[in-house]
């Protein structure tokens, strides 16, 4: 699949699903894009590099949002 | 005068032994002091206000921090956790008091000049304290406020040489015992493959796309002092395939009481005179050892490797010469419940550079099924106990031994499939019904 493609899936996606989470194991993404995980990390790390995505940590599990989404962002005073 | 009144801490410093609270407590003095004028880059007053923050956990029963969020390093998907404390007006110093993971060097050897280091870079960029080592083996740096991680990340690379380790759904950062650098018993270099599987593995170490964490460890031989049997998911303990070696002079001047057994470990108070009989051959395991006539003997197809003898005798026994390790899979220690010990995969395999056999036919395919097919939050255990174990020795194409089964009839996880069957599960009844009455 094309990044451009995936991008564009991740994004729509993740938008759709805003009103009730904003935060997404990897794979949520990878069923998204409908690509193998192996495929699907290198499309979703270049996304993570442009910053259409960021990650979040709860130090155990790792998590995907769209940068800047989400109810921390601002109240932890990041944004 | 300490800024916050510490009743309840006080009284942990009272036991018999060294307490955290006073390590918290010098490092809070010593940054008021500041007598080697240090410019610090997060409040001073940070390990005074960690203390107050604890004393009101204390008091409350519960605690004062939230976990996690979207600190990091760019780039990075691990090796910073983040940690917010749930009063930042009573407690300023540590509103933002963030974790940070440093990957350790390979059997945890350092230089004190490298240690000094990282101390003064924490003691500028964090609050000064650290753990060494976490649960992992990392070195921990407790504390800093999230404009420092990427200054303190800079620094750690560019001038220390030095990488984040590995938190949240990463490989973690491996860990291994002192190997062959310091012991005699080690049967393959564990420094050499944790050092090169970190670096194979970089992408798997800071960029998150497992269903969970990840550990490998690496024990130099069964005593397993890294305890990768019990706590990593893929556990790599050392082992050999030929006889234990015997030196049966030394056999009989540990028996004569020449040299003290276990090496002297349990000098302490009078055990007696050492007697081999009671003290070696009845605590074997699988009674594959007989001393008889002065002679020490071992039947070794029954020998399981278990080290008692040779940590007893250690000048008499010594390990074999075909040198290799055990790949165990599916080791988890969780806080909470579910603890499990690793099942067999691989009964050995060659430890040689560049370890190929090892990535291509044990890790590569384990990491496909369990990223296909584990859930959120499942680890690797999780996953074959779910699934099965003859699911596990499918996708890496590894036959079923005896040695994956504790005992007969026990993990009756090895099934016939239909194909494998002659004839398949059908049969014709009229045909059985000739041979056999209702």
């Amino acid at each position: 699949m094309e990044y451009e493609e995936a991008k564009q899936k991740i994004v729509e996606g993740l938008t759709k699903k805003l009103k009730t989470k904003s935060k997404f194991y990897f794979n949520d993404l990878a069923k998204i894009i409908g690509e193998k995980p192996r495929v699907a990390k290198k499309l979703i790390n270049q996304m993570i590099t442009e910053e259409v995505l960021e990650y979040w940590s709860s130090g155990s599990t790792s998590m995907y949002g769209l940068k800047g989404t989400g109810k921390q962002a601002h109240s932890e005073h990041e944004d | 005068m300490a800024k916050h009144e510490t009743p309840l801490l006080d009284q942990l410093e009272t036991g018999p032994w060294p307490s955290f609270v006073t390590d918290i407590k010098r490092e809070a003095e010593s940054r008021a002091k500041n007598e080697k004028n240090v410019e610090y880059q997060i409040p001073q007053d940070c390990c005074d206000d960690l203390l107050g923050v604890l004393e009101l956990s204390y008091k409350h029963g519960r605690t004062h921090w939230k976990h996690g969020g979207i600190v990091g390093v760019f780039g990075y998907g691990g090796g910073v956790i983040g940690r917010y404390c749930d009063q930042p007006e009573m407690f300023p110093g540590v509103a933002h008091f963030h974790t940070m993971r440093v990957s350790q060097p390979a059997g945890k050897f350092y230089t004190t000049k490298y240690l000094e280091e990282i101390c003064d870079l924490w003691e500028r960029r964090g609050s000064g304290l650290t753990n060494m080592h976490g649960s992992t083996g990392d070195i921990i740096f407790l504390g800093t406020t999230t404009p420092q991680l990427e200054e303190t990340f800079w620094e750690l690379g560019h001038n220390l040489d030095q990488d984040l380790g590995g938190s949240g759904s990463n490989l973690r950062t491996p860990s291994d015992c002192v190997g062959q650098a310091r012991c005699e018993w080690s049967c393959y270099d564990t420094q050499a493959i944790c050092h090169d599987l970190t670096v194979e593995y970089q992408d798997e170490l800071h960029r998150p796309a497992f269903p969970y964490k990840f550990k490998f460890k690496f024990d130099g031989c069964p005593n397993c002092c890294v305890a990768s049997i019990a706590r990593s998911d893929l556990s790599f303990v050392g082992t050999w395939r030929d006889d234990i070696k015997i030196d049966q002079e030394a056999v009989k001047a540990y028996v004569g009481g020449e040299f003290p057994s276990n090496g002297g470990a349990h000098a302490g108070r009078d055990w007696g005179p050492f007697d081999i009989q009671k003290e070696v051959i009845d605590l074997c395991p699988t009674g594959c050892m007989r001393y008889e006539d002065g002679k020490l003997e071992i039947n070794t197809p029954e020998c399981t490797r278990c080290m008692h003898c040779i940590n007893v005798m250690p000048r008499a026994l010594r390990p074999g010469n075909d040198k290799g390790c055990s790949i165990l899979a599916g080791a988890k220690a969780p806080i909470l419940d579910g603890a499990q010990m690793g099942s067999l995969i691989v009964p050995f395999i060659k430890v040689e550079e560049p370890y190929d056999e090892i990535k291509e036919t044990v890790i590569e395919p384990i990491w496909d099924w369990w990223m296909e097919e584990g859930k959120n939050r499942e680890r690797l255990g999780e996953l074959m106990k779910r699934q099965g174990f003859q699911k596990l020795l499918e996708v890496t194409g590894f036959k079923p031994d005896p040695r994956m089964v504790q005992e007969p009839r026990t993990n009756p996880y090895i099934f016939w499939k239909e194909d494998e069957v002659e004839g398949g599960f059908d049969r014709d009844i009229n045909e059985f019904r000739k041979h056999h009455q209702r």
